[in-house]
């Protein structure tokens, strides 16, 4: 590493310091490849590492068993994991970013009001249009939540003080709490969907084909990297913004593709599981822990830990009521919340 | 709040052994919010399937009524009105105090577990039909069972929280962590549940002044009157907790048992709240809000914030009774109102 660059570049950390985060990337990119396979391979049956090889990479053959372990490989098994991974990535760098975007360390992925919207949007399609099939109010819940997100940031960037982390925080707040209202006026008079409803709401990664998962993931790839475009200017914004300006950040531009990072990573991720709270804003204070301010390393580990967490908590969720399931939104409550609040209770968290 | 103007510096006031700050906007407000309450307080009172005129109304309240009056009055109305107003105060005021210590706008005493932990235990023995459950339900009344458990979290958050003393950045984690694991128990029993069992759950999880009589009503009043006392004993020294720990050692407060002992008033307020009405969600994050930018303080004021908690109550109750075609709960209207509220203040202060 030459001189020159070390100086033109932001500032650097140490290299013992650059290296420790580097070998912590490895390790969690190896802990969800694991993870991952686990996922594969545990279940209502359970199947060997050499099964799972075969049912995914054999070609068809005539023997009745391998060809049903080929089928709950392929159609179950492998469908759930990615969109575990995929979902728990945006969920993660969408925490990440919604702490540093509003500098409040209480802020989780539905302060935009996407969770509110993407349940108003559902039942306000079962209710309108008779929709019975989840697979059928994806979408609705997609736009129900972009559309959320676009007009609290819109709100909250009328005149002068655009942009202001406080006044997006609660004009998110606000918006949410309007639009949970409303969803719950229409839960209390439709019986529909508030069956359709209190099954939503668990957040789960099962069940859900590729058809759904591929839109889905491309939405997030669409918001991860505008996510990672915007990573320095967090670092720069966190210093309040007159200094940023005076940095030379555009707030209004940063700030912007930020919260739409946002919303397309919360968005779709909501709209193929259903809410899952919490699980951003608990990997964010955790990769802070790990990494320290900088949103550079930050983003990276939430999303990694946020894939972690969710594939952990949804195997949980499999083995803990067998024969039946526990919704991984639910797993990551029960399990998460103590996890974290015993970190909390350590101290091993600064107030951001 | 970098739109407000400016304020010159406010003039002194010393009485005695008493010193404040006169800050005739905020008086002025407080006494015209406190001047409103009462007019929609008597209002709500009046009108209903037999209306009572205005005069009529105030005359029966201190006892000079006819007796035709006094019997709607007395025995149907006030209690309902009262139970609006009880609560309304009580959420206003825990949340002023909640959002203070925590110094989070997005704080609210629903984050300190009380809500959650009533919700939880109502929609377990709602939903779970059998020996213990229903028997506690005979015996104590759902209300209370529910108020039993919200106490329970709440205090469980608290003494979570405690360690060498309460912090409030610690404390709003360790109650996030428990809210999430209480949501994640409704969610589980509702998705579990029988259909019938939900939508009755569901009713009770949204909070209701409907059916109030004395007996739910007098209980509550006297726990607020009690716990407003002590909160207005020890307001004077809360304020400097604002300025930071050092500085308010500094100022000659003991922060940390008035810190304990006004945390703990917030906690027993929402309590004395959710016997009364359920867990009326929102009041207590909004109220404060607005009766900030109301007041231009520069922190949640006490005072305002339980009067704004009060007239969105009774204003929503109002609403609910006599301008929508369906009876819907108070608690939905009061976000529907609540939530565009805050979201017009915040834009009217950014154009300004």
């Amino acid at each position: 590493m030459g001189m020159t660059a070390v100086e033109r570049a932001a500032p650097r950390a140490s290299t013992p310091t650059r290296r420790r985060r580097v070998v912590g990337l490895g390790a969690l990119m190896a802990i969800l490849v694991v993870t991952a396979a686990v996922s594969l391979a545990v279940g209502a049956r359970a199947l060997s590492p050499a099964e799972v090889w075969h049912g995914l990479f054999a070609a068809p053959e005539a023997d009745q068993r391998l060809t049903e372990i080929r089928l709950i490989v392929r159609t179950v098994r492998v469908p759930r994991t990615v969109l575990a991974v995929v979902a728990g990535i945006a969920l993660g760098v969408g925490g990440a970013l919604i702490q540093g975007h509003t500098r409040n360390p209480i802020a989780d992925t539905g302060l935009l009001g996407v969770n509110a919207g993407a349940s108003f949007a559902v039942v306000s399609a079962i209710t309108l249009f008779g929709l019975t099939n989840p697979f059928q109010y994806v979408w609705f819940a997609f736009l129900g939540a972009a559309v959320a997100g676009v007009v609290v940031f819109g709100l909250s960037s009328l005149g002068r003080g655009a942009g202001n982390p406080l006044t997006l925080a609660l004009a998110g707040q606000g918006v949410a709490v309007f639009l949970a209202a409303m969803t719950t006026a229409i839960a209390l008079t439709d019986q529909a969907a508030l069956n359709a409803l209190r099954f939503w709401n668990a957040g789960s990664v099962a069940g859900v084909g590729f058809g759904v998962i591929w839109p889905v993931t491309a939405f997030i790839a669409v918001g991860l990297v505008l996510a990672l475009s915007t990573l320095p200017a967090i670092n720069l914004l966190n210093l309040g913004d007159d200094v940023a300006r005076g940095l030379g950040v555009n707030i209004a531009l940063s700030r912007t593709v930020g919260i739409l990072a946002i919303t397309l990573l919360a968005g779709a991720a909501t709209a193929a599981c259903g809410p899952i709270a919490f699980l951003g804003l608990m990997v964010a204070h955790v990769a802070r822990y790990l990494t320290g301010p900088d949103y550079r390393w930050l983003v990276p580990y939430a999303g990694l830990l946020g894939a972690i967490v969710l594939l952990v908590c949804d195997i949980v969720g499999r083995l803990v009521v067998r024969p039946g399931e526990l919704d991984a939104g639910v797993v990551v409550a029960l399990l998460g919340a103590p996890f974290f609040a015993a970190l909390v209770w350590l101290g091993k968290f600064k107030n951001a | 709040m970098s739109a407000e103007p400016k304020a010159a510096v406010l003039p002194g006031v010393r009485l005695g052994r008493v010193s404040f700050v006169w800050r005739p906007w905020l008086v002025a407000v407080t006494l015209l919010l406190a001047a409103a309450t009462f007019l929609l307080f008597c209002l709500s009172i009046g009108i209903g399937d037999f209306p009572i005129g205005l005069p009529q109304v105030i005359a029966t309240i201190f006892g000079h009524g006819e007796p035709v009056d006094e019997f709607v009055i007395m025995d149907l109305r006030l209690p309902r009105a009262l139970a609006g107003l009880v609560v309304g105060v009580a959420l206003g005021v825990s949340g002023a105090i909640t959002q203070s210590i925590a110094r989070n706008p997005l704080a609210s005493p629903d984050v300190l577990g009380i809500t959650s932990g009533a919700g939880a235990v109502a929609v377990f023995l709602v939903t779970v039909s059998g020996g213990t459950a229903t028997a506690i339900v005979d015996s104590v009344g759902l209300s209370a069972a529910a108020l039993g458990g919200g106490l329970g979290t709440g205090l469980l958050v608290y003494f979570l929280a405690w360690r060498r003393g309460l912090d409030g950045f610690r404390l709003i984690l360790i109650g996030i962590s428990v809210t999430a694991v209480m949501e994640a128990i409704t969610t589980w029993l509702l998705a579990t549940a029988d259909i019938r069992d939900v939508a009755r759950a569901q009713a009770w999880l949204v909070g209701s002044l409907d059916d109030r009589g004395w007996d739910e009503v007098r209980t509550a009043l006297w726990c607020t009157l009690a716990l407003l006392a002590v909160v207005s004993c020890v307001a004077f020294q809360f304020k400097p907790l604002h300025f930071g720990d050092e500085v308010a050692a500094g100022l000659g407060v003991r922060y940390a048992r008035v810190r304990a002992v006004m945390l703990l008033c917030a906690v027993l307020l929402a309590g004395a709240a959710v016997s009364a009405a359920g867990p009326v969600p929102f009041v207590a994050l909004v109220a404060p809000q607005v009766a900030l930018r109301l007041t231009r303080c520069p922190t949640p004021p006490l005072a305002a914030s339980g009067l704004v908690g009060a007239l969105l109550l009774i204003g929503a109750d109002l609403v609910a009774r006599t301008a929508l075609p369906v009876g819907l709960p108070v608690g939905v209207v009061t976000a529907a109102i609540g939530g565009p509220f805050l979201v017009h203040l915040l834009v009217r202060a950014n154009v300004r």
